[in-house]
């Protein structure tokens, strides 16, 4: 951790980076982003096991971006998030500077893109065990149970949007939900209106998303959200042989095809 | 309800392919069933998912998609970027419990005037089969406003 405080200080006593988003004390047992602007403050950045957001989802937030050019304290959540954001031309190479972070706390040193690719090979983002479970236990349902579990799980949704604030891919400025002509989303929060709003997120972060979970966390009803796009993460890679998020310059695996794509539902 | 049930159906289909089959269709005078509406777009591929679940949501009991076969499109790829798309699609459904057996998917081109009546029939023939998508409909609260409306 001194070592990221170390190259903090550094960055912003030169005037590389303006500001270095990293995690700090928050209230309570949690840890909460910070924002650091002044090198005299990069002591208040810490890393502990509970510091698990995803920070990635500040670096296109316009309120950021006018701070000036920004370091990351980079989980590999963030590293697969930017990795995203780059392939969809949201960020250039050299655009921030990335401070690199083990799960247990250590420092490393990624310059450019293609270091956080080479990083993140040597990593396993496969789905964890529990999600596995879940997503066993989902898929053994009969269609009816499927649907009144979902239904259920939905009909404590009150669509405060927290979970797409929480996504590092919900970036677009204006989202179809808040499209009212036409309007695609009913605005209420009942029955069809949520589940009409949990189907579109999924869809549209579909061969996107990169498995953080902050949707899920962000949550206030705990709705397990994610499965929705867990299940996207594994119909990717089994359909298209993709694992998202690997590669700055990766090709978006519903914006292109093959001649021989599966078609064995089609009549 | 004495009366048979007849499944409304809505069928999203190309300008190019699909719907120059269903006129063939017409043209050839061959009969088929009329519970079908048809809906045309550019391509396939502008077939936006978010517009089939607007279908169920208005009281659809089955749905079928139809576009030029694979190479035919008219814009060259539109067919093979919606076939991607429907194979995910079709997954989520089938995830959150939707019944995925009331949409069909279809590669119609303008030749096959009989092929379009033979899928018309034989998917509203299921549909018949399946019933009313009472699940949908009751989320939609379709039925409801009825009530309502009758006072
Ligand atoms: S897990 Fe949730 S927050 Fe993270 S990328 Fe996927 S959809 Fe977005
Ligand atoms: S955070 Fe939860 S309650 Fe809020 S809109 Fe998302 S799913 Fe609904």
């Amino acid at each position: 951790m001194d070592d990221i405080r170390k190259k903090a200080k550094e960055l912003l006593e030169n005037k590389t980076v303006q500001v270095v988003i990293g995690y700090g004390k928050g209230s309570g047992e949690e840890a909460r982003a910070i924002f650091v602007r002044d090198a005299a403050k990069t002591d208040q950045l810490i890393f502990d096991e509970t510091c698990l957001q995803n920070l990635a989802v500040y670096i296109l937030k316009h309120e950021v971006k006018h701070l000036g050019k920004i370091a990351i304290v980079a989980t590999s959540s963030v590293l697969r998030s930017i990795m995203i954001l780059a392939s969809e031309q949201q960020l250039k190479d050299g655009d921030l500077v990335v401070l690199g972070i083990t799960s247990d706390g250590k420092y490393i040193d990624l310059p450019n893109f293609k270091a956080i690719e080479d990083y993140l090979a040597t990593l396993n983002v496969s789905i964890t065990d529990k999600e596995k479970e879940l997503l066993k236990m989902i898929d053994a349902m009969t269609m009816e149970e499927r649907w009144a579990w979902w239904q259920n799980e939905f009909s404590k949704c009150f669509k405060c949007y927290a979970c797409r604030s929480a996504c590092p891919m919900c970036y677009c400025p204006k989202c179809t939900t808040d499209s009212n002509q036409p309007q695609w989303i009913p605005v209420a929060s009942h029955q069809l209106g949520n589940m009409e709003w949990h189907l579109m997120r999924a869809m549209h972060l579909a061969g996107r998303c990169i498995n953080c979970g902050e949707c899920a966390k962000a949550c206030p009803m705990d709705i397990p959200l994610n499965l929705l796009t867990y299940k996207m993460i594994d119909e990717m890679n089994a359909n298209f042989g993709v694992t998202v998020g690997m590669k700055p310059d990766a090709v978006f695996a519903l914006s292109t095809f093959k001649n021989e794509d599966k078609e064995n539902f089609i009549r | 309800m004495s009366e048979k049930f007849e499944p409304k159906v809505v069928a999203f289909v190309c300008n190019w392919c699909t719907y120059a089959g269903a006129d063939l269709t017409g043209t050839s005078r061959i009969k088929y069933a009329p519970n079908v509406k048809i809906i045309r777009f550019p391509c396939t591929g502008r077939i936006d998912f978010m517009l089939l679940m607007k279908a169920f949501a208005n009281g659809a009991d089955g749905i079928i998609v139809s576009g030029c076969h694979p190479n035919d499109c008219h814009y060259s790829t539109g067919n093979f970027h919606a076939r991607r798309r429907w194979m995910v699609f079709k997954s989520m459904l089938e995830f959150m419990g939707v019944d995925t057996r009331r949409i069909v998917f279809s590669w119609v081109s303008a030749a096959e005037g009989a092929k379009w009546a033979q899928l018309v029939n034989t998917s509203v023939e299921e549909f018949r089969k399946l019933g009313s998508y009472d699940a949908y409909k009751q989320v939609a609260k379709l039925n409801i406003e009825k009530e309502v409306f009758n006072g």
